[in-house]
């Protein structure tokens, strides 16, 4: 097909249409879905949730890392804080049932499915310089990009810069931490695991799918992630999640009161 | 109490030497080849540090950098304390505790609410500490990330439960910090009087910079 002309360039365009792929988009997203994207290995997406909407990440071929970072939609300077989560809980290992805390004393999002053998609390995600002294490159346009830059360009997408981004967690890689404080890295649980944050302010996504920063493997190793949102119902006082522990019924009532306040309650 | 007169561990001239009250901010910009001196004049009070490359704030301190790095998450002698780009902004020089945490995170006014109730909303804390020395260099609160908790004693279980405990400092203990490029120090003197972090008694820190 001949892209001389403008209308030879514009039936070239036109006829990719309909083109289907392993890691895209479904637009629009299917039954009861308001979001529904494969994101390759080496791949970011990040999107605006509404609170209630439970988002689910299934590690198709088992080699997925999903790193994530919330941030309050509103108030986008109000994000993740990771040593809150982790400190306030009490809990290092993040799983079912744990509340990823905001620094600001409130719940971004609730797990209500995950193995908390299988996700990291410490170790963030990779750098360009990280990525480079391992695999020879980290920039986004590269075979072997890495989580931060990926987390630079989708929060770009929100308006947010380089100063916006904290320490994140990730998902289906475990780590653990021995009495000398070293790390452990347990791996995935294969094809198939599935983690479940459920929005309980409205949110801003951010993920970026690239290998844990202690993969020991030599090659670049991740496979692609389906991202699965389903809007529902957020956390109520009636479900036992509301009064697991006292630190996080605190932080849900916290979170009730800023949008009774907010209006959106 | 003790308060132990310690001179620099690092050899060289004395370019800056203050005590931080109990409770207080206190920030500095180390030089490059500088290096700082923390002394716990009482014993067991934490000392919460963010660090931000003097040059370009949006370059600061990242614990998991930091951590995932050196492949464990005490700090300790030798530990290199790196930037959200991987790079080195210090280098732990001289550390006579043995082991530091940067997993913890800083003490809010939001978060003490959650940890201990309510009835904590006004009292002081470390962000507040962090947002008010910040503002004089620009920094706001988009610049607050995971911090140092110097003299902090933070372990992991290994069910995975973790949380602040009696410390293992000592009055005088000292902790060395060598400056990889021009460093600006942002410190709060933890005013935490809820948890063992301060030995529930918050106290004055000392901060010595020297160089060759």
């Amino acid at each position: 097909m001949s892209t001389a002309t403008t209308a030879g360039a514009r039936a070239h365009a036109r006829a990719q249409g309909g083109t289907v792929v392993e890691c895209m988009p479904t637009v629009p997203a299917g039954e009861g879905l308001s979001w529904d994207e494969t994101v390759p290995g080496g791949g970011y997406a990040s999107k605006r949730l509404a609170r209630g909407t439970t988002l689910r990440l299934t590690d198709l071929h088992g080699d997925a890392c999903v790193s994530v970072l919330l941030f309050n939609a509103d108030e986008p300077w109000e994000r993740l804080n990771v040593a809150d989560t982790v400190k306030v809980l009490w809990q290092a290992y993040v799983g079912e049932g744990h509340l990823l805390l905001s620094d600001q004393g409130r719940v971004l999002a609730s797990v209500t499915a995950g193995a908390p053998d299988r996700s990291d609390t410490f170790c963030g995600t990779s750098t360009l310089a990280s990525n480079t002294g391992r695999y020879g490159g980290g920039a986004p346009h590269t075979a072997t990009p890495a989580g931060r830059e990926l987390f630079v360009l989708a929060a770009a997408k929100h308006g947010l810069t380089r100063r916006d981004l904290p320490p994140s967690i990730s998902f289906f890689q475990g780590v653990r931490v021995g009495d000398d404080g070293a790390f452990t890295w347990l791996g995935s649980a294969g094809p198939g695991a599935t983690v479940e944050l459920r929005a309980e302010l409205p949110l801003i996504v951010l993920l970026a799918n690239v290998p844990h920063p202690l993969d020991p493997r030599e090659a670049y190793t991740c496979t692609p992630v389906r991202v699965q949102a389903r809007p529902g119902a957020p956390t109520a006082p009636t479900d036992a999640l509301w009064s697991r522990s006292p630190e996080g019924e605190r932080a849900l009532l916290n979170t009730a009161d800023y949008l009774t306040a907010r209006g959106i309650a | 109490m003790t308060v132990t007169a310690a001179p620099a561990p690092a050899a060289g001239r004395i370019v800056l030497d203050e005590t931080v009250a109990a409770r207080a901010p206190w920030s500095a910009v180390v030089r490059r080849g500088q290096v700082l001196t923390i002394v716990d004049l009482h014993g067991n009070q934490a000392v919460d540090c963010l660090l931000y490359n003097a040059g370009d704030t949006a370059e600061r301190y990242s614990a998991p950098d930091t951590i995932a790095a050196q492949g464990g998450i005490f700090l300790t002698t030798g530990s290199v304390l790196r930037s959200n780009e991987g790079r080195a902004l210090m280098t732990v020089v001289g550390d006579e505790v043995g082991r530091h945490d940067t997993v913890g995170g800083a003490c809010s006014r939001e978060s003490n609410t959650l940890r201990y109730g309510q009835h904590t909303k006004h009292q002081h804390a470390c962000v507040e500490n962090f947002l008010i020395e910040g503002a004089r260099w620009g920094l706001g609160k988009r610049d607050l990330v995971s911090n140092i908790n110097w003299y902090m004693n933070v372990p992991v279980d290994p069910d995975g439960s973790l949380g602040i405990v009696d410390g293992i400092s000592a009055p005088g203990l000292r902790v060395a910090v060598r400056a990889e490029m021009d460093v600006l120090v942002l410190v709060s003197n933890c005013p935490q009087i809820n948890n063992p972090c301060n030995g529930f008694d918050p106290t004055p820190v000392r901060m010595i910079v020297t160089e060759e």
